[in-house]
């Protein structure tokens, strides 16, 4: 039960996939200025990490190695389409606004790369936690990002008004970079540097040792 | 277990059986959900239409409100009224070399290339059969997009009555205003046409409009931070407001003879 806890848990912060393996960043930039789009997506990824690793669990033994990526990419690709095809038809309005990235969810690293490293390698009903846990720890960067963008851009949550902006006849002043997808970096960056401040075991060795070369002798 | 996996036959069936199962899938989604999606396409092309009219009702559905809207369909080289079957899309068409316009680069304000040769067009009519109102669909390139709206005319044909777009890729909070309703409520009231019917003058500026000025009336405020954003809206109204657009369909309607 506790490896089941583990593993529905541990992607959320202490091994996030945004955070610590840094993957599916894109789709972080693109769809995070409102909570709506956020959330939606979010939802639109629990899913389909979450299928996609049951499903190639369930197949895993019978999966021919030197195919195993593209058989991969074909269960992924078919829930995407899937999951494109019901907000199509149930949420119109945010499916809009979503657009392609829907549809990019495929080459989201995230669900590619839990299907290969611990789908392939174990039973179904782990897997099928794995991606849930998974698209929840992406889930929570893309809402954290959202929060302040939506926020501090438009001066809303959820589209519901909290600071009136100078446009609407009150004093705030939207601010313009949190309306664009680079603001995202900054956010992401925080965020990062949040987990690793409480968490200093993901802080990774340096590539390079700086040389000291500051002082006058070193020159 | 796993070597006897790689053989081809092996391989080759698992290959085919995921693509049959998968595709399966696939379809039934598309084909299941397709009447729903139709539904929200239909639905949210009305709330727009509804939206640039100004007619909003929150007691009644939009379909009910729908209902005092009949749809026409336009040949914009007559500029009569012609049958289409109801099914007829004017984005299909524009590609469509038997049913478009090509447009010299000279006559391209809005940078469009092709438009179908039919347009349709929404009539808000009244009891007695006059038209109180005129819906046109409007497109045209801003600054990263193809601007996708709806301008209502009153029933003089010169009246701005609400211009909306309802699809769009521009700057959120810069040329992404073209949504701020405190700038689409500069428009109603505006007037397209000067003396002569055929030239629109309507026009966003730099700035915002003195209504002391002369002819404040054609003009609108522009978006700040968003001046080819602001240009292409200009544009495209005038594109389509001209004598390429729905100008000679205006002026028979006018005279009566659409």
């Amino acid at each position: 039960m506790s490896k089941t806890k583990d593993v529905l848990v541990s992607p959320i912060f202490k091994n996030n996939p945004i955070a610590l393996q840094i993957l599916g960043v894109c789709s972080a930039l693109a769809v995070t200025s409102n909570m709506a789009t956020a959330t939606v997506m979010t939802l639109a990824v629990i899913a389909v990490t979450a299928f996609s690793n049951l499903f190639v669990s369930l197949i895993r033994n019978h999966i021919p190695g030197n195919i195993r990526i593209i058989v991969q990419m074909t269960i992924i690709a078919s829930l995407v389409i899937v999951v494109d095809q019901v907000l199509k038809a149930f949420a119109y309005e945010i499916s809009k606004q979503l657009s392609v990235f829907v549809g990019l969810i495929i080459t989201n690293c995230i669900v590619m790369g839990r299907a290969e490293a611990f789908a392939m390698k174990n039973p179904p009903v782990p897997s099928f936690i794995d991606g849930i846990g998974n698209g929840v720890g992406y889930g929570v960067v893309l809402l954290f990002v959202a929060f302040f963008r939506e926020l501090f851009g438009s001066g809303s949550l959820f589209g519901v008004e909290i600071f009136t902006l100078v446009n609407n006849g009150g004093w705030y002043m939207g601010n313009g970079l949190m309306l664009l997808p680079p603001s995202a970096f900054f956010l992401i960056g925080i965020f990062i540097w949040i987990i690793r401040t409480r968490d200093p075991a993901q802080v990774e060795k340096p590539d390079f040792e700086m040389a000291p070369n500051t002082k006058k002798e070193a020159a | 277990m796993s070597a006897n996996n790689d053989t081809i036959r092996k391989t080759i069936l698992v290959t085919v059986l995921l693509c049959v199962v998968c595709s399966v899938v696939v379809s039934a989604a598309a084909v299941i959900l397709k009447p729903m999606q139709v539904a929200n396409k239909e639905l949210d092309r009305k709330s727009n239409i509804l939206a640039a009219a100004g007619i909003a009702d929150p007691s009644k559905s939009v379909d009910e409100l729908f209902e005092q809207i009949s749809t026409r369909y336009v040949d914009l080289e007559t500029g009569k009224f012609v049958d289409m079957p109801s099914t007829y899309d004017e984005a299909k068409a524009a590609k469509d070399p038997q049913q478009n316009i090509r447009l010299d680069r000279s006559e391209d304000k809005a940078g469009i290339k092709t438009i179908a040769r039919v347009q349709p067009v929404y009539l808000v009519e009244g009891s007695d059969g006059s038209v109180e109102k005129v819906i046109l669909p409007v497109h045209g390139k801003g600054l990263w997009s193809t601007l996708y709206g709806f301008l209502a005319l009153e029933g003089d044909l010169n009246t701005v009555v609400g211009l909306g777009f309802y699809s769009h890729a521009e700057t959120p909070g810069l040329g992404g205003e073209v949504d701020n309703p405190s700038w689409k409520a500069l428009w109603p009231g505006k007037e397209v046409y000067g003396e002569d019917k055929t030239d629109p003058k309507i026009q966003l500026i730099k700035g915002s409009v003195d209504a002391s000025t002369a002819d404040a009336e054609h003009k609108v405020d522009g978006l700040s931070g968003a001046t080819l954003t602001a240009n292409g809206v200009t544009n495209l109204v005038q594109f389509w407001m001209g004598e390429n657009g729905y100008a000679p369909f205006l002026n028979n309607l006018r005279a009566g003879e659409a």
